[in-house]
């Protein structure tokens, strides 16, 4: 990724005294807009009528294919399967070479050097869910550790997620500080600040969520780590997408964001990208800047393109590994 | 790499179904008008779509007898079970045939398919479904053990919602028991013939319903006529005053629902985004041509320069064009003539010293189009903060205090409709309690719903429609 963001938990101009203490920064973000629960779903159902067609269909499916972090984070995960998934990761499919790789494979730390040496050279990043994922429930050093592991198997990004518990019980500043450590630990790999916005309260609670991840030096602000429901909506999504809006409005930088779960077919991502086109701009629409995470979504973007080359829908069998 | 852009998504105008001409209904059947034909015209390109047969004096007079024997003989006397039967055989019609319903009105009209689709066509289904149910409840919609009809409706209604006007005024006259004679605006006759078409395949006896297509002259002589029992308007505010002076002393009913120049006041504390949204939503829907069009946004100051900036940079995003395009958000101006008031207006908020924005949107080379337009330090004499424009052009003014806010809002002879935007309950109470408006929508704006009554106050009109207060207009309470 190629955004450069400042020293971790200093945030540029006017922003820079935000986080100086607990309570400045409470204020702060209990200062920021209230988000109107009725007015954001409708602009979301508004968004999502787009009728996307014909070139600009292609076009959507092949920007969603380059912006995915290809997933897997099971408890079974073999070396074997992370192998298979990597090979997909770099050819989606192998009768279209034309058809872009993926930005990453997304897979627990242990696993990380693993696809490290399988994709080694391709371009295809390697994300690594450190932090004690997906609960977050550990100690700091035990956080630092996993995700400083995960650094020196050749991890270029870091997903970690927020302290959920202080975050809800009002300890901005403790949720703030670890975001801040493991921005440190991350060395020259990017962070994607998981908020898990289906255990937060509300659309304030996100929007009050990715400011704090973007003041203490988030890269990207992600949704959620798939293992709990809802996941990624697209109201959420574009919620995040105003955050990281303001943030540019603010202090001239952009960063990014990872819709992460429950998106699983092409036409949900393709809304995801309207969103990211007319709720942040087209500015966004870059894997550097916008991300899937996915598992399931990959195949039926590859069978959506088929259908759109052949005219006709591509058996299941056709296609990939997942 | 080149920009993403979308594909036209255009939806088949063949859909349609358009007919080569359409010709007036009046007792049951299609007659040939005695007035001189009129073309009606593509907007969004200013070709002719069909030609249509108008109604003369004589036909007014026909469809107004006709409508007194329907009233007498089948339609008054027919129990409200009955008469409901036929309410949801066309409301189910209207549903089933809602895609042809839709792209009629964008060809006639010029507003985009995506809100012929998604508002119009089943908004006016909606509506004569909820007063279909009323058909045989009357006793017990609060207006006394057997409330009666008023007798003859004559109604007319203007070009802005063309199918959606006409269902206003024939679901609750003919749910109460009324007959009616419905003259459409002269740009846009349409759909309110292929209602008559729908009603017609319904059984809907002879009489209850005609259609008379025609210009001005046909209206006046209909809401003038000696025959009718009630008039219902909706349109401008002079023809609305001139109409209450032809009535008054006839004992006829009368319910009218005129202009506006609503205000949408936005608080510091309000959900800014959503805000945004709405503003957009409150001018720019149907290319601003809504009666109770949010055209006066009252921002306050402390939050002016950065709403502002939010609101240019949403507004940039509407795209402009083709109606039929399922993904235009704001189509073709109706008519040339209304094209050129917008363009005068517009022209009178520059010379009386407004600032004013243009939204960079390209447009469509031809056909009838005027850009989102945003005037800003615009004071309360100027003419684009007193004018209803009636198209895509907002006024901005400022606010220091709620009390302010209160009285610029009120500082119109309008009173149809006004928005405000507030994260604090208590505030959005005490505003809306002083806010002149028929309708005040908080935190939304634009909503429109068959049980919720509609209509203003002062220049704007008076009684309302829909919602049991609605019914009540066409019941002899």
């Amino acid at each position: 990724m190629t955004t450069t963001v400042p020293a971790p938990g200093s945030a540029p101009g006017a922003l820079a005294d935000v986080a100086r203490d607990e309570v400045s920064l409470r204020r702060f973000l209990h200062g920021l807009p209230g988000v109107d629960q009725v007015g954001l779903e409708r602009r979301s159902a508004g968004l999502a009528t787009r009728s996307i067609k014909a070139g600009s269909k292609m076009r959507a499916i092949d920007m969603a294919v380059s912006m995915i972090d290809l997933t897997t984070l099971e408890g079974s995960d073999t070396p074997g399967k992370v192998r298979s998934l990597c090979a997909q990761a770099m050819r989606p499919d192998p009768d279209y070479p034309d058809v872009p790789a993926v930005a990453a494979v997304c897979v627990y730390a242990d696993l990380a050097g693993v696809a490290v040496e399988r994709l080694g050279g391709s371009g295809v990043g390697v994300a690594a869910v450190a932090t004690a994922f997906p609960s977050g429930r550990a100690s700091l050093p035990v956080k630092l550790a996993d995700t400083a592991l995960a650094v020196e198997a050749g991890a270029s990004e870091i997903d970690m997620v927020i302290d959920r518990g202080a975050f809800l019980s009002g300890r901005y500043g403790q949720v703030f500080d670890e975001i801040v450590a493991v921005k440190q630990a991350c060395g020259t790999a990017h962070l994607k600040v998981i908020l898990e916005t289906g255990e937060l309260a509300g659309y304030d609670d996100v929007r009050r969520a990715s400011w704090l991840a973007l003041l203490a030096g988030a890269d990207v602000i992600k949704t959620s780590t798939g293992k709990i429901s809802p996941a990624a909506t697209l109201p959420v999504v574009a919620l995040m997408l105003l955050a990281v809006r303001d943030w540019h409005r603010a202090t001239g930088e952009r960063r990014g964001v990872k819709a992460a779960g429950g998106i699983r077919s092409a036409k949900d991502a393709i809304k995801h990208l309207v969103a990211v086109n007319e709720v942040a701009g087209p500015e966004w629409l870059t894997p550097e800047l916008f991300r899937f995470g996915a598992s399931s979504l990959l195949n039926d973007l590859l069978r959506q393109r088929r259908t759109q080359l052949e005219g006709h829908y591509s058996g299941a069998s056709y296609i990939g590994a997942g | 790499m080149e920009p993403w852009t979308y594909a036209p998504a255009r939806e088949s105008a063949a859909v349609a179904n358009l007919q080569p001409s359409y010709r007036p209904f009046v007792d049951g059947t299609f007659v040939d008008g005695g007035g001189e034909p009129l073309k009606t015209l593509n907007p969004a390109t200013e070709e002719v779509l069909a030609e249509v047969g108008t109604a003369s004096e004589s036909d007014v007079d026909r469809a107004v007898a006709a409508a007194r024997r329907a009233y007498e003989k089948t339609w008054g006397p027919m129990p409200g079970a009955e008469r409901a039967k036929y309410l949801f055989r066309i409301a189910r019609v209207v549903a089933e045939r809602s895609r042809e319903l839709a792209v009629l009105e964008t060809l006639d009209n010029g507003k985009p398919i995506r809100e012929s689709r998604d508002v119009d066509v089943p908004t006016a289904a909606a509506h004569l479904f909820h007063h279909a149910g009323w058909a045989d409840k009357l006793a017990h919609a609060g207006f006394g053990a057997d409330p009666r009809p008023l007798g003859v409706v004559g109604g007319v209604i203007p070009w802005n919602f063309p199918l959606l006007m006409a269902v206003w005024k024939i679901a609750p006259a003919l749910a109460a028991g009324n007959t009616i004679v419905l003259k459409p605006a002269e740009t846009t006759p349409l759909t309110a013939l292929v209602l008559a078409e729908i009603a017609a395949e319904a059984g809907l006896p002879a009489g209850v319903l005609n259609v008379l297509p025609g210009a001005g002259d046909i209206g006046q002589a209909l809401v003038g006529h000696d025959g009718l029992d009630k008039v219902a308007f909706t349109g401008s505010t002079d023809v609305g005053k001139e109409i209450q002076r032809r009535l008054a002393g006839t004992g006829r009913h009368l319910t009218l629902e005129l202009g506006g120049k609503a205000a949408n006041i936005v608080y510091d504390d309000a959900a800014l985004d959503q805000a945004v949204e709405g503003v957009v939503e409150g001018i720019f829907f149907n290319q601003g041509h809504v009666c109770c069009a949010g055209s006066r946004l009252l921002v306050q100051e402390s939050i002016a320069d950065e709403f502002e900036e939010l609101l240019h940079a949403r507004i940039a995003t509407l795209r402009v064009g083709d109606p039929l395009d399922k993904n235009t958000d704001v189509g073709a101006i109706n008519s040339r003539a209304q094209l050129d008031r917008i363009v005068d207006l517009a022209a009178a908020g520059d010379a009386e010293g407004a600032q004013r924005w243009t939204s960079p949107c390209p447009l469509p080379e031809k056909g009838l189009f005027f850009p989102p337009t945003v005037f800003s330090g615009v004071e309360q004499t100027m003419r684009v903060a007193r004018e209803e424009i009636f198209g895509p052009v907002l006024s901005v003014l400022t606010f220091p205090t709620p009390d302010e806010a209160v009285a610029k809002a009120n500082n119109t002879p309008y009173g149809l409709s006004a928005g405000l935007w507030t994260d604090k309950g208590a505030k959005a109470m005490w505003t809306a309690q002083r806010v002149r408006a028929g309708v005040v929508w908080t935190n939304t704006f634009n909503r429109f719903d068959p049980t919720s009554p509609f209509g203003g106050y002062g220049e704007s009109g008076f009684g309302r429609e829909g919602g049991r207060i609605g019914l009540g207009a066409y019941l002899d309470a």
